[in-house]
C-alpha cells in the first residue's frame, strides 16, 4: 500500500476475523455469480443490457463492506452491483435498471443508504460532498462514500468536488476503481502522471493507492480512510487498481481495442481466486465451503431472476407523477391525453 | 394607431428610464413599507432562514460580502456561517452540492452570482437537480430555489447579461420564475424557497435598486403566488412580459393609453409552469397580443407564450401574437445593450403591427 499522504489511523479494527473473511467470499462469489448471469440474462433476452463488473469483485466488496448503514451513505455510478449487493441492497429492485424499468432503480435510495444508480460519468461525486458537508452541519458522524472510475476522473465534477470536499473538510471517501479502461481508452491515455491517488495531493486530501483486486486490503484501506473522515479529518482518497475483466457493457466489443493475449497479461490473477487460496493456506474455509457459497450464490441468483423475469412495466402514469412533488396543470394535462390517447390505441 | 402615440415617445427622451412607483403611501396599509428589490429580496431569505432551520444559503462572495449584490447582505452575521456561506469559485460544485444537501434533508438556497455563470453548472442543474426526484421515485426531492440574479440592462461583461429562462423551462423538472417588482420578489422568493421542488429564481438585476411598495402581510388580493398576474388591466390588446420588460410594458402601456389604446400588462411570473389560463381570460377580452422578452427571438419563450395564446383564442384573435424581443445574436456589450433589449419604441412598433394588422 502506497501512502501517498498520512491517513489519521485509529478507530479501525485489528485484523478481520474468520467469520469476516469466510462472509467476504460468500459476498464475492455471489456477486460474480450474478454479474456473470446478468450477462447470460441479457443473451437470453430477458434483460436489454448490462456493465459487469467482472473482476471488480474484490474492490467493491471490500470498500461496500466497510459501510455503517445505520448512518453512512454511498454514492455509485452504473457498475456498483457488488457494492449494493454488499450492501443488502434488494438485488431485484437494484437489477431493474439493467431490465430499462427504471433508471436510478426500484429500490428505495433513503432507506438502502444508496443513491440511485447515476449513469452520469461522476455525476454524482459532488453529491457526496453536499451530503457529507450536511452531516457537518447537522454535527452527525457519517461519512459519504462515492465511487468513480479513472475515466471519469478526467470529468471536471471530480475535481470540483475534491477542492470543495477539502476546503471544507467534509467526511467523504473517494473511492477509485482504477480498472484500467475506459471503454476503449486504457489508463495511459485518460490519466496524465499514471495515477488518480496523486492528484489528490494536489487538494492536500490523503490518499492511498492500493492492489483493488486484494479484498482484504480494499476492505481495511476502506476502514481506515472512513476512521480518518469520521473523526473530523477530512476527506481522503482511495485508487483501488483493477481490471476490467469483461466488455464495458453489453453493446460492448473488447475485441476491436485489445486482444485476448493482453487481457491475460494485464489482468492479473482472479481476485475471488485469490482469495480462495488465501483462505485454503490459512485454514479458514476447505473446499465444502467454497461448494456451499457456491451453491447459495446461484440460488440466490436464480430468486433475483425469478424476480426480475416476473417484474413488470411500471404504470406509464408514473412518467408524469414522479417528475415534481407538486404537479402542474401543464403535466396533468398532457397526463390526461397520454391516457385518453393510449387508451384509443 | 396614429403616428401621434410614435411622436409621444420620442418626446419621452429617454425610454430607458423605467422608474414607476404607482402606489402612493397615503394608499398603503400598515404593513406596506417602501424597499427596493434588493432589500425585499434580504428580507425574504432573512425570514426563510429564521423559519426554516434547513435552509442554507451558499455560493461565491454570499457570506461575508453579502453577495456581489448584496443581496445576502448581513445574513451571515446574523444566522451564522453555518447557515450562509461562501464556497469554493465552481458552479457545477455548487450545485452538485446542493443536491447532497438536499438528500440530506436541507433546503439549499444557493446563488449563482451572474446568469452566464449557470452555464458551467448545467450538468448537475439538467442533469441531476431537475431529475433526482424522478429517478429516486419521488424519495429524493430537490427542494432547491437557485437564486440566478438575470437578465441585461446594467453595461456589465460578458455572460453577465444573459436570460436563460427558455433553457431552463425546457428541461423536465424545473420550475421557473421570475418577479418584476419589490413587492413580488419578496413574496414569490418566500413562496419559491419553501417548495418541494427545484425553482430557478430568476431576479431582474436591473430592477435590484428601484423602490416600491411591499406589502409583507399578503400576497395580493388574489393571494396566489402562483400564475400570472395581471399588473394593468386594458381592453384593446394585451402585453405579455415578465422580470425586467413588465415595468416597460406599464410605462408603454401609459402612452398608448395617450392615444386612447387600452393595454392591459400581464406580468407572467412563472415562466414555467406558464399560466394559460391567465393568458386565455387576457386575450379572449383583448383580442391582441404582444410578448415582450430580452431573450434571443428564436425559440424564446414568446414562441411557447404566442402558441398557447393561439390554442385558446384562435377564433377571436384580430392578429398574430406578435413577439417582441431580444435578437439571435450574443448578448452585446454595454454600449449596444439599448439597441438589444426592447425598448419602447420597440414594444410600440409591435403594438402597431398587431393593431394594423388585415387580415388577407
Amino acid at each position: 500500500m502506497d501512502t501517498l499522504l498520512p491517513v489519521a489511523s485509529g478507530g479501525a479494527a485489528g485484523p478481520l476475523t474468520a467469520d469476516e473473511l469466510r462472509e467476504l467470499y460468500s459476498l464475492m462469489v455471489a456477486v460474480r455469480h450474478l454479474d456473470t448471469s446478468a450477462i447470460a440474462w441479457q443473451r437470453q433476452g430477458i434483460i436489454p443490457g448490462y456493465a459487469p463488473e467482472l473482476g471488480q469483485e474484490a474492490a467493491q466488496v471490500g470498500s461496500g463492506y466497510a459501510v455503517d448503514t445505520t448512518r453512512d451513505f454511498v454514492f455509485p455510478t452504473y457498475r456498483e452491483m457488488g457494492v449494493a449487493r454488499t450492501m443488502g441492497v434488494d438485488m431485484v429492485a437494484y437489477m431493474s435498471t439493467h431490465k430499462a424499468t427504471w433508471h436510478g432503480g426500484l429500490y428505495n435510495p433513503m432507506e438502502s443508504r444508496l443513491a440511485p444508480i447515476q449513469a452520469v460519468v461522476a455525476g454524482s461525486v459532488l453529491h457526496a460532498v453536499g451530503w457529507a458537508h450536511g452531516q457537518t452541519l447537522d454535527s452527525q458522524d457519517g461519512v459519504a462514500l462515492t465511487y468513480f472510475g479513472d475515466g471519469a476522473s478526467s470529468q471536471g465534477d471530480v475535481h470540483e468536488a475534491m477542492n470543495f470536499a477539502a476546503v471544507m473538510k467534509a467526511p467523504v471517501v473517494f473511492f477509485v476503481q482504477n480498472n484500467g479502461w475506459a471503454i476503449s481508452v486504457p489508463t495511459e491515455r485518460q490519466v496524465a502522471g499514471g495515477s488518480v491517488a496523486a492528484r489528490a495531493a494536489g487538494y492536500g486530501i490523503p490518499a492511498l493507492k492500493i492492489d483493488g483486486d486484494d479484498v482484504v486490503a480494499v476492505l481495511e484501506a476502506t476502514r481506515r480512510a472512513f476512521a480518518h473522515a469520521r473523526s473530523g479529518n477530512g476527506p481522503v482518497l482511495i485508487e483501488a487498481m483493477t481490471y476490467r475483466r469483461g466488455p464495458h457493457s453489453t453493446s460492448d466489443d473488447p475485441g476491436r481495442y485489445r486482444s485476448l493475449d493482453e487481457e491475460r497479461d494485464e489482468s492479473g490473477i482472479d481476485p475471488l481466486e485469490r482469495l480462495r487460496q488465501r483462505l485454503l493456506a490459512d485454514g479458514i474455509a476447505d473446499e465444502a465451503f467454497f461448494a456451499e457459497a457456491l451453491a447459495a450464490a446461484k440460488a440466490e441468483e436464480e430468486q433475483i431472476r425469478t424476480g426480475i423475469q416476473a417484474l413488470g412495466s411500471r404504470p406509464g402514469t408514473e412518467m408524469f407523477d414522479l417528475v415534481f412533488q407538486e404537479t402542474t396543470p401543464a403535466l396533468q394535462a398532457q397526463a390526461a391525453n397520454w391516457r385518453e390517447e393510449s387508451e384509443h390505441v | 394607431m396614429s403616428n401621434s402615440i410614435l411622436e409621444n415617445v420620442d418626446a419621452a427622451g429617454d425610454n430607458t428610464a423605467d422608474d414607476t412607483v404607482t402606489n402612493t403611501a397615503a394608499d398603503s396599509p400598515a404593513s406596506t413599507t417602501v424597499m427596493s428589490m434588493q432589500q425585499a429580496l434580504n428580507r425574504a431569505l432573512d425570514e426563510v432562514l429564521a423559519e426554516n432551520p434547513k435552509a442554507v444559503i451558499f455560493g461565491e462572495d454570499c457570506g461575508r460580502l453579502g453577495g456581489v449584490f448584496r443581496i445576502t447582505d448581513g445574513l451571515q452575521a446574523k444566522h451564522g456561517p453555518q447557515r450562509v456561506f461562501d464556497t469554493p469559485l465552481a458552479e457545477s460544485g455548487i450545485l452538485g452540492m446542493s443536491v447532497g444537501l438536499a438528500m440530506a434533508g436541507f433546503h439549499p438556497i444557493p446563488e449563482v452570482q451572474f446568469d452566464g455563470f449557470a452555464y458551467p453548472a448545467i450538468n448537475q442543474i439538467v442533469c441531476q437537480i431537475a431529475r433526482m426526484n424522478y429517478r429516486s421515485r419521488g424519495t429524493m426531492p430537490m427542494p432547491i430555489t437557485l437564486r440566478v440574479p438575470s437578465f441585461g440592462g446594467i453595461r456589465a461583461p460578458e455572460h453577465h447579461g444573459e436570460s436563460l429562462e427558455a433553457l431552463f423551462a425546457h428541461v423536465p423538472g424545473l420550475k421557473v420564475v421570475s418577479p418584476s417588482n419589490p413587492h413580488e420578489a419578496y413574496h414569490l422568493l418566500k413562496y419559491a424557497a419553501t417548495r418541494p421542488d427545484p425553482v430557478i429564481f430568476m431576479e431582474p438585476k436591473s430592477r435590484y435598486w428601484q423602490k416600491g411598495e411591499v406589502d409583507v402581510s399578503r400576497h395580493d388580493a388574489a393571494g396566489s403566488p402562483t400564475g400570472a398576474k395581471v399588473m394593468r388591466e386594458g381592453r384593446h390588446l394585451t402585453l405579455v412580459a415578465w422580470g425586467a420588460m413588465v415595468s416597460r410594458c406599464l410605462q408603454v402601456a401609459e402612452l398608448a393609453a395617450e392615444d386612447g389604446i387600452d393595454i392591459e400588462v400581464l406580468d407572467l411570473r412563472w415562466l414555467k409552469p406558464i399560466d394559460a389560463e391567465a393568458l386565455a381570460a387576457s386575450v379572449r377580452k383583448t383580442r391582441r397580443a404582444v410578448v415582450v422578452h430580452e431573450a434571443p427571438l428564436t425559440s424564446g419563450l414568446g414562441a411557447e407564450v404566442a402558441q398557447l395564446i393561439t390554442q385558446s383564442c384562435f377564433d377571436t384573435l384580430k392578429a398574430p401574437v406578435e413577439r417582441v424581443t431580444g435578437f439571435d445574436v450574443p448578448y452585446p456589450s454595454g454600449d449596444l445593450e439599448d439597441e438589444y433589449i426592447p425598448n419602447i419604441d420597440r414594444i410600440l412598433f409591435g403594438i402597431q403591427r398587431v393593431l394594423e394588422y388585415k387580415r388577407g
